[in-house]
């Protein structure tokens, strides 16, 4: 008890310095945290988003790019597919359900996806079918209606009844505008995927939206499919992209996304690299702070010595001074995490419409704080020390 | 059997430009349980090793120093420690108050290494003393006298059997200085504390049943 209350006073009595190291256990906690689940709850959300797909047909190419294009709505579509291609693989045995998607317009930047309805009869997540917000409805195929995902809704601030010209091309240029005048007729609820990012209409609407090459308008830029079993995908992937050289199978969707995530793993470990040096800072900080102010403790480490205080006593004030600071700082920094990852959750969430959870619970949480405070307390060991070594007669001299 | 007895203590102190130099030489020294005494001794003398030697902040070259049938010679250091923790109290010149800390918690450091934190007994030893409406005061808002009392109630708080005091009444007034020796004579005599001083103040000394020359005992110095 003596202990915590030896402690407790050093801080009171150092607060300011408490106060300043502990701040700066809190940032290099909080970039810490911050990279760590970011870094590992994308990973696992990216890869398991899919909207429902076991693979993507399209133009031959990348097969990120094509998994980009048709499910996270980003990147330019490789090429188009004609219709015939299309039905061949709706019709093909292995293929369950087999729905394509034209991409090449926007508003506002905002993606436009030409669809049929039966996209929207997908489970886009075991169990989860998109829904449509009360008072609207799903788009007819032909019709100029458009359904919006919620998050791209809530931005453009649209409501039923709504109209709107999209813009030709994937990025917004205001002399770029169709003729066409659209209607909203449903807002889509949330889902947290990239679907929700994107303003739907019928599949006919992109491919003869004026100005389009009337020659193309019947293809598609994707297929979106599910697979009878998943031994079909490999199979598919054989015939398709090593026996054929027209189309690209992107199969499996997640492991493509991993292996974009492998691609760049670099940037990952620069900048836990940069967080952990962080953190070896703030051990430091720790050091210097308590360090610097040994000199002005000394007297009071030798009274203590004095009035019977073993040595092990005051090394273990010092180290659990060092060790309060650690445990202050990791607890503050999970105020700074909260803030930062909030914000990039946002910001990942605006471009992708992938939604993360920074607040799920994540290993990171036991072992993030264990470790700065471990790191606080090695930073402690050097004071501690020192204060072990306080010469108490010579100390707390005068002598007579 | 006496609380204290010292046989051939020495003690050497290495010189800061090399060689080696004896500050004490003190072939034989009792006291006894709840007495009290004063020692009579000029500054640098070694009175303040003496002390330091009994309450085992410092340890010995050679000799024995025997406390309640302890000897603090073989004890280690973390032995010393807690003998004095539990039977030493110690009243310094300069106070030596933890300036980070009220009255309470100052004599409550007293007891904290020994046998444990007792705040009634902190309480009322710093109502014995005077101080019963200063307990949350820091040092720096008491009086000198004051800060005096304080660190003679943090003396008492381990119920030690041996109050030692270097030069108690070194930085008060003649009057506080009066006071105070008084006051730790009686705080002493009512907890029967063994008591023993030292000063170079006649004045002190001259309130003592009993009194040695310090500076005749220590052989160290009586024949340079």
């Amino acid at each position: 008890m003596m202990l915590f209350n030896l402690i407790y006073r050093s801080l009171r009595q150092h607060a300011l310095s408490t106060v300043v190291t502990a701040a700066s256990i809190a940032l290099a906690a909080g970039l810490l945290l911050t990279v760590w689940v970011v870094k590992t709850q994308s990973q696992a959300v990216f890869a398991a988003t899919n909207s429902g797909f076991d693979a993507v047909l399209g133009a031959r190419g990348s097969k990120l790019q094509l998994v980009l294009n048709a499910i996270f709505h980003l990147e330019a579509s490789p090429g188009n597919l004609a219709a015939a291609e299309v039905e061949a693989i709706r019709r093909h045995p292995a293929v369950r359900t087999a729905i394509p998607i034209a991409v090449g317009d926007n508003h506002q930047g905002w993606r436009i996806v030409g669809t049929p309805p039966s996209f929207f009869a997908v489970e886009y997540l075991p169990g989860k079918k998109y829904a449509v917000a009360a008072s609207g409805k799903l788009f007819t195929a032909g019709t100029r209606e458009a359904v919006v995902g919620a998050f791209a809704a809530r931005r453009l601030g649209w409501k039923v009844g709504d109209t709107f010209q999209p813009y030709h091309g994937l990025a917004y240029d205001p002399r770029a505008k169709h003729e066409e005048v659209y209607t909203v007729v449903g807002l889509l609820e949330p889902t947290g995927t990239p679907v929700d990012r994107v303003v739907w209409i019928p599949l006919e609407g992109v491919q003869t939206m004026g100005g389009h090459d009337p020659r193309t308008a019947s293809d598609v830029s994707a297929v979106l499919i599910q697979l009878r079993a998943p031994a079909a995908g490999l199979m598919l992937d054989m015939m398709i992209n090593k026996q054929g050289n027209k189309l690209t199978f992107a199969y499996p969707i997640g492991a493509i996304v991993a292996d974009l995530f492998n691609k760049i793993s670099w940037a990952d470990r620069v900048l836990t690299l940069i967080a952990w040096l962080v953190a070896a800072v703030a051990a430091g900080s720790v050091l210097v702070s308590i360090y610097n102010s040994m000199s002005a403790r000394a007297r009071d480490i030798a009274i203590l010595r004095a009035l019977g205080a073993r040595r092990r006593t005051v090394f273990g004030a010092v180290v659990g001074e060092a060790a309060a600071i650690g445990l202050l700082g990791s607890a503050a920094g999970f105020a700074v995490f909260a803030g930062l990852a909030g914000f990039v959750a946002s910001l990942i969430r605006a471009q992708t419409g992938v939604v993360l959870e920074p607040l799920q619970w994540n290993p990171v949480f036991w072992w993030g704080p264990v470790v700065f405070t471990g790191l606080a307390v090695l930073g402690g060991l050097v004071p501690a020390w020192k204060a072990y070594r306080v010469p108490v007669a010579e100390t707390i001299a005068p002598v007579s | 059997m006496p609380l204290l007895e010292i046989t051939n203590l020495t003690k050497t102190y290495a010189r800061p430009g090399g060689g080696m130099h004896r500050v004490l030489e003190v072939k034989a020294f009792t006291l006894e349980a709840g007495a009290q005494l004063a020692l009579r001794g000029e500054s640098g003398t070694g009175k303040t090793t003496f002390l330091n030697l009994i309450a085992g902040i410092l340890a010995p070259d050679s000799g024995g120093i025997v406390l309640d049938g302890q000897d603090l010679a073989r004890l280690g250091e973390a032995g010393r420690d807690r003998l004095r923790a539990e039977t030493i109290g110690y009243i310094f010149q300069t106070f030596n108050l933890l300036q980070g800390h009220n009255a309470l918690e100052n004599v409550e450091f007293g007891m904290a290494f020994g046998r444990g934190v007792d705040r009634a007994h902190a309480e009322s030893l710093l109502q014995r003393v005077g101080l019963g409406d200063k307990l949350g005061h820091f040092p720096r808002q008491l009086s000198t006298g004051q800060q005096q009392r304080v660190a003679v109630a943090r003396a008492l708080a381990n119920r030690p059997q041996l109050v030692l005091a270097d030069e108690p009444t070194g930085n008060l007034d003649r009057r506080h200085g009066r006071e105070s020796l008084e006051l730790i004579r009686e705080v002493c005599r009512e907890s029967g504390a063994a008591l023993l001083l030292v000063s170079h103040d006649e004045r002190v000394l001259a309130a003592f049943e009993h009194m040695q020359d310090f500076s005749a005992m220590n052989r160290a110095i009586a024949t340079q």
